[in-house]
């Protein structure tokens, strides 16, 4: 935050953040209220949202108007998501990443493998969620369903709810090891060392667009 | 009423007040003796002031013609016909069977809003319900049903207020046959017992007692004439069992699930602490060529700011 921001990278427009922290925001919501209904230990955080009662009520809307945005989120950045070839070699070279020697890597685009990988976690499991959630939602949807299929989405809402809690911790993890990442979705941009050393190749597209 | 006679609690995981010991209690319903006349709907209605819209006639006997949040109990009727061109009329007082390990009871997420007595009851705290539906989730025999009115569970409570007292169930009070009696467990099982030998006398082979083991045993047992096929009492499971995805879901699940949750935070935290951040260095300079083939000319001063900062 100083005169070199000027220099810094724009890396997520003002919509695109707008976007991001609303669906993080209603994910901290449907979370919290998921948790409460799953397990006992957690039944205390029904409190935050006013009782059992509305939270059963409240979790459901909160979590279709997450998928919503989350869906318009997806779209836009579906493109750049796309696995390539040389994601492969990222992966298979992962144990360097973590231990802060990514320098020994190819040079990856606006997102390295592990974004991808967590970018099409994160749509698989808002997708499932979304349709099990529906037959389970009993107030509205599960008179519609069998007994077993209402039992099975129950099992396929509760795995695919781990697996977006999980996936978003490493997320927020990953944001937090990651020096100058926050700035990305907090003002949108980075500094040009963070660009080249982190995303060489959209570095190197941008600076060719600024030519 | 006191509650020191609770044997299980919806979503609790400590133990719940049960120091008092209570002989288990079973209703037995004789559907050999049940002459298909509804008075026990009507008691039931009665004792807990329970009054369903009147429905229409969906060309059946079944009246109302399904369980719901005001009708707890429910007489199927179904019409058997038999190799030797007989026609039997199979009548069936449905309702919650008071399983010994209820499905609704596991399913519940919210604490103390169904629990088991030590007698044996299971009963719904609708003050605690929350209206997930949870329970009907959980069920084996399809029977909680959530209001309209208020979107709570609602079920047969076996009369826990009446049997707390010493009294027995309304509709086994008003049986004028004497198809429903109430008892301890043992005194049940032993009274089937001598109906199943006078049937088995009468050439119903395959009488038995209905009280299936899937669920630990039920505290509403039926006398069967064809125990062998229950579900010729219009649906009756034969060897009903809490569904293994609910097994999983209110069992595994739960601890799996908080357990990588927690390791995963954990990962993480002490990757911070010995790993450490990854930061941009210093002399990680801006300005360096493109990783893609380009000329580059050291002398040319391309980005004077970026140069200026180097030297700070």
């Amino acid at each position: 935050m100083n005169k070199d921001m000027k220099q810094d990278l724009q890396r997520y427009n003002a919509n695109e953040r707008s976007n991001h922290w609303a669906v993080a925001l209603l994910f901290i919501l449907s979370s919290l209220s998921g948790l409460a209904l799953f397990h006992p230990a957690l039944f205390w955080l029904s409190n935050l949202f006013g009782g059992g009662t509305w939270t059963r009520i409240l979790h459901p809307f909160i979590g279709v108007l997450m998928s919503i945005l989350f869906v318009l989120m997806a779209l836009r950045f579906a493109g750049r998501n796309r696995i390539k070839a040389h994601d492969r070699q990222w992966l298979s070279q992962w144990r360097k990443v973590v231990t802060n020697h990514e320098e020994d890597l190819p040079p990856v685009g606006k997102y390295n493998a592990g974004q991808k990988l967590l970018f099409w976690s994160l749509v698989i499991s808002m997708l499932m969620l979304l349709i099990s959630g529906i037959v389970i939602w009993r107030a509205y949807f599960s008179s519609f369903f069998a007994i077993d299929l209402i039992r099975f989405a129950s099992v396929l809402h509760a795995f695919f709810a781990f697996v977006l809690i999980t996936s978003i911790t490493v997320h927020i993890y990953a944001a937090i090891w990651v020096k100058g990442s926050m700035g990305a979705m907090l003002y949108g941009k980075v500094s040009r060392a963070w660009a080249r050393k982190h995303h060489r190749l959209w570095y190197d597209e941008m600076r060719n667009k600024e030519r | 009423m006191a509650t020191q006679d609770i044997i299980a609690r919806s979503a609790t995981t400590t133990a719940s007040p049960s120091v008092r010991q209570l002989d288990e209690v079973a209703k037995l319903i004789d559907t050999t003796l049940c002459i298909g006349c509804k008075a026990c709907q009507v008691a039931c209605s009665e004792w807990n002031d329970l009054r369903d819209e009147v429905g229409s006639n969906v060309g059946v006997y079944d009246n109302p013609s399904d369980l719901t949040a005001e009708s707890w109990t429910v007489m199927r009727f179904a019409e058997h016909e038999t190799t030797d061109e007989d026609l039997e009329w199979l009548i069936r007082k449905d309702g919650c069977m008071h399983c010994e390990d209820p499905g609704c009871l596991k399913a519940c997420p919210s604490p103390g809003a169904i629990i088991k007595y030590a007698n044996g009851i299971v009963d719904f705290n609708q003050d605690h319900c929350i209206g997930c539906g949870y329970c009907i989730t959980g069920c084996p025999f399809d029977v909680p049903r959530i209001s309209k009115k208020d979107n709570k569970a609602y079920k047969c409570t076996l009369c826990s207020d009446r049997v707390a007292v010493g009294l027995e169930p309304a509709c086994v009070k008003v049986c004028p046959t004497g198809a429903i009696v109430f008892g301890t467990k043992q005194d049940m099982k032993d009274h089937a017992d001598w109906r199943i030998a006078d049937l088995n006398r009468r050439g119903f082979d395959n009488a038995g007692l209905y009280d299936p083991q899937g669920v630990g045993g039920t505290h509403v047992m039926y006398v069967l004439h064809h125990a062998d096929k229950a579900g010729l009492y219009s649906g009756l499971p034969q060897n009903p069992t809490i569904s293994p995805m609910v097994g999983v879901w209110k069992g595994v699940a739960k601890p799996l699930a908080m357990m990588a949750v927690a390791a995963t935070v954990l990962t993480g935290f002490f990757h911070y602490v010995r790993v450490g951040p990854n930061r941009v260095e210093d002399d990680e300079e801006t300005h360096a060529p493109l990783a893609s083939v380009e000329h580059y000319d050291p002398a040319e001063r391309r980005d004077p700011r970026a140069e200026g900062e180097r030297h700070e």
